[in-house]
Order: structure tokens, then sequence, then C-alpha cells
């Protein structure tokens, strides 16, 4: 294994501090009740993820330069689909490049897959949620990240168009967070609200999270994660030196912590004073946004692109919630889907490369159609599917008890009395 | 609604793609690039409507 393996690796054994991170987040924003299930979910999805992705998800995702199935169209190659063996064959797992390409994207599948979670929270049979963890881990994240990261068509479209150096996305803006936050919102859609959220005309009821001090813990090992995926994916993924991470470090940090203190200023001047789930969303989407242009970027576009996501997200999870009526209680779809497309987007307005290559923010926009027009029907027509063929929400009985009691048999917290009338009050 | 919803934000990918392939300026690609993500926000909008509980939904 060379040195720069070594650091690449490294920078991997980060990355599962991620999923870690938002899976505290997820568990902290929903109710108690529903905790141990939520964590437990959290897990059993990741699983999911890394069995199918292994099994067949790098297969269709490939790498640069690997077999791919291709299709000329207008003068040109257009490379759609990857064509690697299934179960990882042909590729030693011995520190080459490949092989640390297939360990990364088993955790990055794992991430994008676990997203969702945090929308179906309360509500999501844990079942229901591995199936479509799995659809996700060997149907739609390794289409878009062929094309994003494997040679696909999107990062062809420098050389076979001449817009810039092709669709760019050093840490998964795209591939992890947009392609996950579109599948919260798919899941969202197909499990409708969560009993009581819309019941009465007007506002929305407001269903707290019940543990904030777990969800702002939680952001701080989202920082160590984001470092290892950015960091990781630049080397992998657009041939950055390791000497880089130290930049790609810095940008993460400042784009997170510029978000964080947005959301900070925005939640206090709308509310009279911070509110602390939305702050944690804002760090989150700080960093969801900085994993496109981490590498590419100025220290000072680090913070602007930071500042704008936190008001993005700020701003989109009320507008989500009312008026339109979005129930998702972890705030998934702001963070990772409008912070992800935000980060995809900036890397076109502020990445500078030495070469003045012109065109990327349009070869950014074409990746942004891409995951708009082609990744969320995709989505959301596979969990429509499987919620014909295998009902993905609990029965109004289990959202009553909540997930832990009726899918688990026992609660997170036993400490905790459990009233009978919670189960006899309709 | 839902099913015209998701069938016009294809249509927008299908837009940004067809001005890659068969446009040769990038005044012209960007035109009808940023055309189909126009269409794909039109399509967002009219799938959210369609996906919005009825009043006392869930009560």
């Amino acid at each position: 294994m060379t040195p720069a393996s070594a650091v690449c690796l490294f920078f991997i054994l980060l990355v599962p501090l991620a999923p870690a991170g938002l899976a505290l987040i997820n568990t902290g924003l929903g109710r108690s009740r529903s905790a141990a299930h939520a964590m437990l979910a959290a897990l059993c999805v990741m699983a999911a993820a890394a069995i199918v992705y292994a099994c067949c998800g790098f297969a269709w995702q490939g790498f640069a330069g690997g077999a791919a199935y291709t299709l000329r169209a207008a003068g040109k190659q257009w490379n759609w689909i990857a064509a690697e063996p299934l179960f990882l064959r042909g590729h030693p797992l011995d520190g080459s490049p490949v092989s640390l390409v297939v360990l990364l994207q088993m955790l990055s599948a794992g991430l994008a897959a676990l997203i969702p979670l945090g929308s179906g929270a309360d509500r999501w049979r844990l079942g229901a949620s591995c199936a479509s963890a799995a659809l996700l881990a060997g149907c739609t994240y390794p289409l878009f990240a062929h094309w994003a990261w494997g040679g696909g068509w999107l990062a062809q479209l420098g050389s076979n168009y001449g817009l810039g150096r092709g669709f760019l996305d050093a840490g998964g803006a795209s591939c992890i967070q947009a392609v996950g936050g579109l599948t919260a919102l798919a899941v969202t859609w197909t499990l409708g609200p969560r009993r009581g959220k819309y019941a009465t005309r007007g506002l929305p009821a407001a269903i707290p999270g019940h543990d904030a001090v777990v969800v702002l813990f939680a952001c701080f090992l989202t920082l160590l994660g984001w470092w290892g995926l950015n960091a990781a994916g630049a080397i992998l993924f657009t041939g950055a030196e390791p000497g880089r991470a130290v930049l790609i470090a810095v940008n993460t940090l400042l784009s997170a912590a510029a978000s964080l203190l947005a959301a900070v200023a925005i939640t206090g001047l709308r509310f009279g004073k911070p509110d602390s789930s939305l702050c944690a969303n804002g760090w989150v989407g700080g960093l969801a946004a900085s994993s496109a242009a981490c590498a590419f970027v100025t220290p000072a576009a680090a913070v602007a692109i930071g500042l704008v996501a936190g008001a993005l997200v700020t701003v989109t999870v009320a507008y989500i919630e009312w008026p339109l009526s979005i129930d998702d209680p972890g705030g998934a779809i702001s963070v990772h889907a409008a912070g992800g497309l935000w980060g995809v987007l900036a890397l076109g307005i502020f990445a500078r490369f030495p070469d003045n290559v012109s065109g990327q923010w349009l070869a950014q926009l074409i990746g942004i159609a891409t995951l708009l027009g082609c990744v969320l029907p995709l989505t959301y027509a596979l969990n429509w599917l499987l919620n014909r063929i295998y009902p993905q929400r609990v029965d109004p009985e289990g959202e009553r008890q909540g997930m832990d009691l009726y899918e688990l048999g026992a609660g997170a917290y036993p400490e905790f009395v459990t009233h009978n009338e919670e189960f006899t009050q309709q | 609604m839902k099913l015209l919803g998701l069938l016009l934000l294809v249509s927008g990918w299908a837009i940004a793609l067809a001005a890659v392939a068969l446009l040769k300026t990038t005044l012209e690609r960007s035109v009808f690039v940023l055309a189909g993500i126009g269409v794909e926000i039109l399509a967002l909008v009219l799938a959210v409507i369609a996906h919005r509980p009825a009043k006392g939904e869930g009560e």
C-alpha cells in the first residue's frame, strides 16, 4: 500500500462517524417512545445497504476507467452504467485505489440510505426502511454515483462538451446528500404525515424532539465523519493530493461553522431565542453543502457557502412544514436535499481552477437537473412500488404506542413510567 | 396530479439533456438547461400540492 493510499484509508475509517452522528440526530429529534427503534433502524439500514451495495451496487457504479456500457448519441459516447462483475469479484481488496473506492462507497451508500430515516421517524416500519435502503443501495445510489464518480456521462461533460471539468463533487453533496435527501422526500410522500401533525385547521401541531443534548453532541461526531468523507472523496474521485486534505478540513469546518451561526442568528431573530434543533440542522446543512466544493474553493468562499446553507436550511425547514405540509421530523429534506443541491451549485459559482476552464457552472446545473428529473422520480417510483407490495407505514396502533413497544417490544428508556391511558385513548 | 408532476420532472431533465446533446453554444445550452430546471421546479410545486394532506386527515 502506498503512503497516499494509507492516508486515504485513514480518512475512510473516519467516515462511520457521519452515520453515527446522523443516527443520533434522527433519534434525538424523534419521540422518546421511538428512540430505540430509530437507532436500531439506523444500524439495520446501514447493514442492508452495505450488503446490497457489495452484491450488486458496485457492479452498476464501477469506477472511472472501468468496464461500462455506453450509448452513442449526437456524435458522442454516453457512459450510462458500469459493467463490473457482481459480488465484488475481480477486484482484490488489497489497498489499491479501486479497493478503497469499494470501502468508501459501501459506507457512503449506507449514509445515503440513513438520511430518509429522519423523515420517516415515528411511523416507518423497520422492515420497510431496510427494503427501501436496499433499493437505494442497489439502484438509485449506484446509478447516479456512476454518472458522477464512476466516469459516467456527467463526469464526461468536460471532455465531451467542453463544460469545465465535467460534473464535479468531491465529497458527495450530490451522490450522498442530495440522493438521500430526495429519497427522504419520496419516503415522506409515500408515508404521509404523522398522526395528529395536521389534524386541526390552522398551523400544524408541534411534535418536539426528545433529546436536544444528544442532537447537539452528534454534531461533533458528524464533523469528524465529514472530514473523512470529503477528504477521502476528493482524493479518490477528483485526484486531489493527500496534502490538500488540510484545505478540505478547513473549508468543511468553516462551512459548518458559518452555517451554524447563520441558523443561530436567523432563529434568534425570528423566535427571540436560538432554536437548538434548527441550529443542529444548520450545522449539518453546512457540512452537506461543503462536500462538493471543499477541495476547490478558498476558505472565504467556504464561509459564504456555509452562510447561504444555514439560511437556506433554516428557512426551508419551516416552509416545508407549513405551508407545504410535508412532515419531516428530522429536517432531512432541507438539510440534505436543499443543502446538497446548494453545495453542487456553489461549486460552479465559487470554484477556481488553475487552467481557467469555463462552463463549470453549467455542468453543475445539469447535475442538479438530473437529480431532480431522474433521481427523484426514480426513487419515488421505487418506494411507491415497495409500498404497494409491502406497506411501509406502521399501523395506527403502533403509531399511538410508539415504535419501540410496537415493533421491538421494549422501550429505550425503561425507567419512564408508561400510563395505561396512552394505549386506550382515541 | 401526482403522475403529471413526476412526468414533468422527467420532461425537465429531458430538456436539459437535449440541450447538451443538440445545441452548440454555451448561451443556447444555458438557456435551455435553465428552462429544463424551470420545468422541474414547476413539476415539484405540482407534486407537492398533489401530496398535501387533506384538512383534518389523521385526526
